[in-house]
């Protein structure tokens, strides 16, 4: 993913390992940090993020829970409210609905019944996304919903930067955020980051270009890179924006790409029908209609349940075919 | 707001006459509100309180200023009773800025950061994984506070019920959990809606102390919560109340009340818990009647304050109706 990479085996760092740095360096740096979820303890996390933090900080700071997403996300609320800074883990966005109700009728709006009172300082993070075969209970990609609800700061690091910059800021912040991380970039392995946090309120050009602007997020973003490389190959300069953040949409990064390209595509793993996509096309439509040369272009999931056998599950799932194909349908016959 | 006594309550004559006037203050408020909802002042859904006063006079005896309150969507008797200033309640009522929720509430969502009370929650069992992880703050920060979880009978049914005694109990958190259990969640009455009636035993099945208490007794659940709130403060863990009162009046103010019978509410108000007390304190020559009446003039001269206070109060400019989204205000 980033050009200048170390020889191997010098400072790199996987995602994993970014996103339970980012862990072990907020802990230190505030006692009223805690890690509180299903297995982020003895198990050492689902994913195995949090593998070690249980032997160096103990079970105050790193809890197991019981299997109750709602009440520990509720719970998570309740000691934001009482001074503290937890991280609440949920396994994966699939389970994240079981606590959908502390999400959404209290983290997001308490400030707002109180009038002001009381704000929620929570981070949420949870995996999402398919790739491995988990089927249709374990692999969807729901950020969009999230980021459907006023009063929700909505975060998707898909950079080994980004895994370990976003939390400090995300626990910094006063109001709810919730950080989604795609399993396939997990295993992903980069240049060691240094611990300056990173901005949570704008996208990033990932790769400069001058003929279509491709936007997308999180686990699509190696795809999407994968597909620009293809297209330059055919020389078509691709210009991809990775938003990071989902919600407040960073509307001036895409717009103004958009103005100079002309053209855009968006990549989003969640299904197309109201989702994220839609939303970035009608900004775009809203905002740039009179700049475009071709209408938007979307790439997103089949509007399936997520099938588990690899063909049917890599069929389900945009691919970097489809986005080079998307993007040349932007730019007509050549 | 009280200190709490020791553990037992002090049957003389100030004090007794201050559980009778925490109840009247919220009887005559919720009578007015009906009275205002009727000419359209109060919007909305409303759901009065009469019959259960007991309940939250009782317990907040045995809470401190430093203790939270996490209340339910017929909470205007638990804010009151927790000193909420009525004016601010009212204007809550109304929708105005002056409202303890700066008017963005409502009846189902009053706060006051000042008195811990968190709220006004109007999805039934919402508020309990709110009160653990309050408790867990207060834990995990070593203050020897509690947390006090007002719930109904309704709530019993959701599963955060069962996974925040769950929780309360594994981590030894000081939650005081009270279950207001008016027998009907809405109109489904408790044995319509439960396997197991008997409320309070569920909590053994967490290994969690509890007690039942005749809710429609001020002095009864005083006592009962002394003691909780107690062993929860020495760090005993979680306790349980089971309260057992009645709503005298409907659910809302949309209910036609076609699941029970005129009978059985009147049979319930010979117990009302207002009556109750002024009876016995008559009776033992700790109340005279203008006591009484200097009493009623009191409260009523409070309500018509608070009534006056809304009334006089400011709608909040339409220029500002997307603040408090976020605290860090951002673009949408």
């Amino acid at each position: 993913m980033t050009a200048d990479r170390p020889p191997p085996g010098t400072n790199e760092i996987t995602y994993r390992e970014a996103v339970k740095q980012a862990i072990r360096d907020a802990m230190i740096r505030d006692p009223r940090v805690f890690l509180m979820g299903e297995d982020v303890g003895r198990y050492g996390g689902c994913y195995a993020v949090s593998k070690g933090l249980l032997e160096e900080f103990g079970p105050e700071r790193i809890r197991d829970t019981p299997l109750s997403e709602s009440t520990f996300t509720g719970a998570g609320i309740g000691a934001a409210l009482g001074g503290m800074r937890p991280i609440v883990e949920i396994m994966t966005v699939n389970f994240s609905l079981l606590a959908l109700d502390q999400i959404v009728n209290n983290a997001a709006t308490l400030l707002h019944m109180s009038g002001g009172l009381f704000n929620v300082p929570l981070v949420i993070r949870m995996a999402t996304g398919a790739g491995r075969q988990l089927a249709a209970q374990h692999s969807h990609s729901l950020e969009g919903w999230y980021a459907h609800v006023p009063g929700l700061k909505v975060l998707a690091p898909a950079t080994i930067e980004d895994a370990r910059g976003m939390l400090w800021p995300a626990l910094e912040d006063p109001d709810p955020v919730l950080i989604f991380e795609h399993v396939m970039l997990y295993n992903d392995t980069g240049p060691l980051p240094d611990r300056r946090p990173v901005d949570i309120t704008k996208a990033a050009v990932r790769r400069p270009g001058k003929d279509v602007t491709i936007i997308t997020y999180g686990g699509m973003l190696p795809k999407t890179l994968a597909a620009a490389d293809m297209l330059a190959a055919d020389g078509i300069a691709a210009e991809v924006i990775d938003l990071r953040v989902l919600r407040p949409l960073d509307e001036e990064t895409v717009i103004a790409s958009v103005r100079r390209t002309r053209r855009a595509v968006i990549v989003d793993e969640g299904w197309r029908s109201g989702s994220l996509s839609a939303e970035i096309s009608a900004r775009i439509m809203e905002q740039a209609f009179w700049d475009l040369d071709a209408p938007v272009g979307r790439v997103c999931s089949a509007e399936v349940p997520m099938p588990y056998p690899r063909h049917l599950e890599q069929a389900a799932l945009p691919q970097p075919d489809g986005i080079v194909a998307a993007a040349r349908a932007t730019l007509g016959p050549r | 707001m009280t200190q709490p006594a020791a553990t037992k309550p002090h049957l003389s004559r100030p004090h007794l006459l201050g559980l009778l006037r925490g109840m009247l203050r919220i009887r005559r408020f919720e009578d007015k509100c009906a009275e205002l909802y009727t000419q359209e002042k109060i919007r909305g859904f409303l759901h009065l309180y009469n019959g259960e006063e007991a309940v939250s006079v009782g317990v907040m005896q045995a809470l401190t200023e430093d203790d939270a309150v996490v209340a339910t969507y017929r909470e205007h008797g638990q804010a009151l009773a927790r000193g909420v200033p009525m004016n601010a309640v009212m204007a809550e009522m109304y929708g105005k800025a002056e409202g303890c929720s700066g008017g963005r509430g409502g009846s189902m969502h009053l706060f006051d950061a000042e008195r811990r009370f968190y709220g006004g929650n109007a999805i039934v069992g919402g508020g309990l994984p709110l009160a653990v992880g309050l408790a867990l703050a207060d834990r995990m920060q070593g203050r020897a506070r509690v947390t006090a979880c007002f719930f109904g009978d309704g709530a019993v049914a959701e599963g955060e019920f069962h996974e925040s005694l769950n929780l309360a109990a594994l981590w030894t958190l000081p939650v005081l959990f009270v279950c207001e259990n008016n027998l009907y969640a809405m109109g489904t009455a408790l044995e319509r809606a439960q396997s197991q009636t008997d409320i309070h035993a569920k909590a053994a099945a967490y290994q969690m102390p509890s007690e039942a208490v005749d809710g429609m007794d001020v002095v009864a659940v005083e006592a009962a919560a002394l003691r909780a709130a107690a062993a929860v403060r020495a760090g005993e863990g979680p306790h349980f109340l089971e309260c057992r009162t009645y709503r005298f009046r409907a659910h809302s103010m949309f209910d036609a009340q076609l699941y029970r019978g005129k009978d059985e509410v009147e049979e319930w108000m010979k117990r009302d818990p207002i009556v109750r007390l002024a009876n016995w304190m008559t009776e033992t020559g700790m109340m005279h009647d203008r006591d009484r009446e200097e009493l009623e003039a009191e409260v009523a001269a409070e309500v018509d304050a608070s009534v006056a206070f809304a009334e006089a109060g400011s709608w909040e400019p339409i220029e500002t109706l997307t603040r408090h989204v976020t605290r860090a205000q951002a673009r949408p």
